[in-house]
């Protein structure tokens, strides 16, 4: 008697977790399906009342009008060149930098290290102002390396990739030294390759972070052509207050690249910005 | 002290001089000089064209006597009040669901994780659709008539729903691995005792997922204390509503790079990071009455 009630309280558990689970995943999606769903209405369609849910038919033009008033493949480069060259700045110095925290002794390391410590319990919006006003100064805004510039050394990158070089037994670069490797060399052919995963997560987690900012390439590329995708959004809003078609068309060509990235790599996704966790 | 160095230590110094080199430069040019600046530059005027004159403690006077400033930092912990508990609670409720014997766990965590490797720009963009007063689908779907994004009393409280929409997948992925660690014999001892699921819930799994939650937390209270491209992209900096909604970076950004007044900007941003550190000092104190470390 007892164990068919328990069994019985058991099913209904599941039930309820499924139910709460679906309800929840919808409400996830549902955003990003009216989104998909409004990129295809005329402006009459989309604001009909009562509301139609499905477009009437499919159609490209809201997709070419955003493309019209924003040169969508000029922010794509952009984008892409901003989160390539943070990527390879993050995970180069990072890399190095990581190592010889973790692994090598030398005068002033726990005052280098305190410096980048400092950096990562700071606001980006407090180095701003500077750092616009040298670029402004180098005569570099509305460019490539305007947008890459807060990101040519990644603080955050060389405190994780620490901690990974931190995990590997010592043992393994001494043996490389004994064996007559240098440093460098035991850094770079023997140390770097154990850290793929958290290279991959660091990866990852620059790119969508430099991906996501708005503020700085706001303010530091004004030029319609030198924008990344969310700065040249926050414009395509002030042109399309009302017209509500093409901002969905606009928004959901700027998300399009990451978001099939992120179904590719899923896994590597959330786990790699997952243990890159607290930033 | 030099001398004492054998050759391979020395040689092992240079490396790692090399090796930091680059980092080391490039935060003091790219962060610590710019710290500096921007603090000295909170107690200067701008005169235009990168120059400066000394004022001493004006700026930080003038934002003091402006309400808007003090509507900013309100609204800053405003924020912080909607979007920490309630999304922390909506995470460790997901994390839980996930954390059950369930099919398609990973399909539910792609979706739940989604938002996260959306830029806020474009997500905000459909939820100003849906939000809006006139047409939007969700005062249609209610029959109501709330201006979600007009009216300076709900305004924040639509940006919180975003802010919580957006951060709860990445929030349970974490509280997800914390519950992991949770040893299965915990419940099963429990279990037998005949203890329901409520307690075992206050007497389980929330002491051993304290730690996790609170990372969790401070997390989610430093980003919150931060926020600004949610904001900017749900109210323009042109609409009046803005200073209902503003935060203090928005405030900043607004201060510093519409207005071009450095000076009271770079006060601003000195402001917030006090905020900060009054916050940290506090959770500091605060968990050792609610975190759990002895598990």
């Amino acid at each position: 008697m007892k164990n068919r009630s328990l069994e019985a309280s058991q099913k209904r558990m599941t039930i309820l977790t499924y139910t709460a689970l679906i309800l929840g995943a919808v409400i996830m999606i549902f955003p990003f399906v009216w989104m998909i769903l409004t990129s295809s209405k005329t402006i009459p369609e989309s604001l009909a009342v009562p509301p139609t849910i499905f477009p009437e038919k499919i159609m490209f033009d809201n997709f070419s009008d955003a493309m019209k008033s924003l040169p969508f493949i000029k922010l794509y480069i952009n984008t892409g060149l901003m989160i390539f060259f943070r990527v390879i700045c993050a995970v180069a110095f990072s890399s190095m930098a990581g190592y010889a925290f973790a692994m090598l002794e030398f005068r002033g390391k726990k005052l280098f290290f305190g410096i980048v410590l400092v950096q990562m319990s700071l606001p980006s919006q407090i180095f701003i102002i500077p750092q616009y006003q040298m670029v402004a100064k180098m005569g570099l805004a509305n460019t490539i390396f305007a947008l890459v510039f807060p990101g040519i050394v990644s603080a955050f990158g060389v405190f994780f990739l620490r901690q990974t070089y931190m995990g590997i037994p010592k043992e393994i670069g001494e043996a490389a030294y004994l064996d007559g490797c240098n440093q460098w060399q035991t850094f770079y052919k023997v140390m770097f390759p154990l850290t793929g995963t958290s290279v991959a997560a660091l990866t990852i987690f620059t790119a969508v972070f430099a991906y996501s900012d708005l503020m700085w390439p706001l303010v530091v590329n004004s030029d319609l052509n030198m924008m990344t995708l969310s700065s040249g959004l926050a414009t395509l809003r002030g042109q399309f207050t009302t017209n509500f078609p093409v901002l969905m068309a606009g928004s959901l060509l700027a998300m399009l690249p990451m978001v099939i990235l992120y179904l590719i790599f899923q896994r590597q996704f959330i786990e790699g910005i997952a243990s890159t966790g607290g930033k | 002290m030099k001398n004492k160095l054998s050759p391979a230590a020395r040689r092992e110094e240079n490396w790692g001089w090399i090796m930091v080199a680059p980092t080391v430069i490039g935060l003091i040019v790219l962060n610590l000089w710019p710290f500096v600046q921007t603090l000295y530059t909170s107690f200067c005027e701008h005169l235009g064209f990168g120059n400066y004159k000394f004022v001493g403690l004006a700026n930080f006077a003038s934002i003091f006597q402006r309400p808007e400033f003090w509507k900013a930092t309100w609204n800053t912990i405003y924020f912080c009040i909607l979007t920490v508990p309630i999304g922390l609670f909506l995470s460790l409720l997901v994390a839980m669901l996930l954390n059950a014997k369930i099919k398609f766990k990973g399909g539910f965590r792609t979706i739940f994780f989604l938002p996260m490797v959306c830029a806020p720009a474009a997500v905000t963009m459909v939820w100003r659709w849906i939000f809006n007063g006139e047409y939007g689908i969700l005062n249609q779907a209610l029959g109501t008539h709330v201006g979600w994004i007009t009216d300076p009393n709900v305004v924040m409280i639509s940006c919180a729903v975003v802010a919580i929409w957006s951060n709860i997948g990445y929030d349970a992925v974490l509280l997800l691995a914390g519950l992991q660690n949770i040893p299965k014999t915990l419940y099963e001892a429990n279990s037998i005792d005949g203890a329901g699921k409520v307690r075992q819930f206050f007497t389980i799994t929330l002491p051993m997922v304290s730690p996790t939650l609170f990372v969790v937390m401070i997390m989610r209270l430093m980003s919150a204390v931060k926020v600004y491209d949610l904001i900017y992209m749900m109210v323009e900096d042109t609409n009046p509503t803005v200073t209902s909604v503003q935060s203090l970076m928005y405030l900043f950004y607004r201060e510093s790079f519409i207005a071009g007044s450095r000076g009271t900007g770079s006060a601003i941003v000195i402001w917030t990071v006090l905020l900060i550190g009054l916050i940290t000092v506090i959770q500091f104190y605060g968990q050792k009455k609610w975190v759990n470390y002895d598990v």
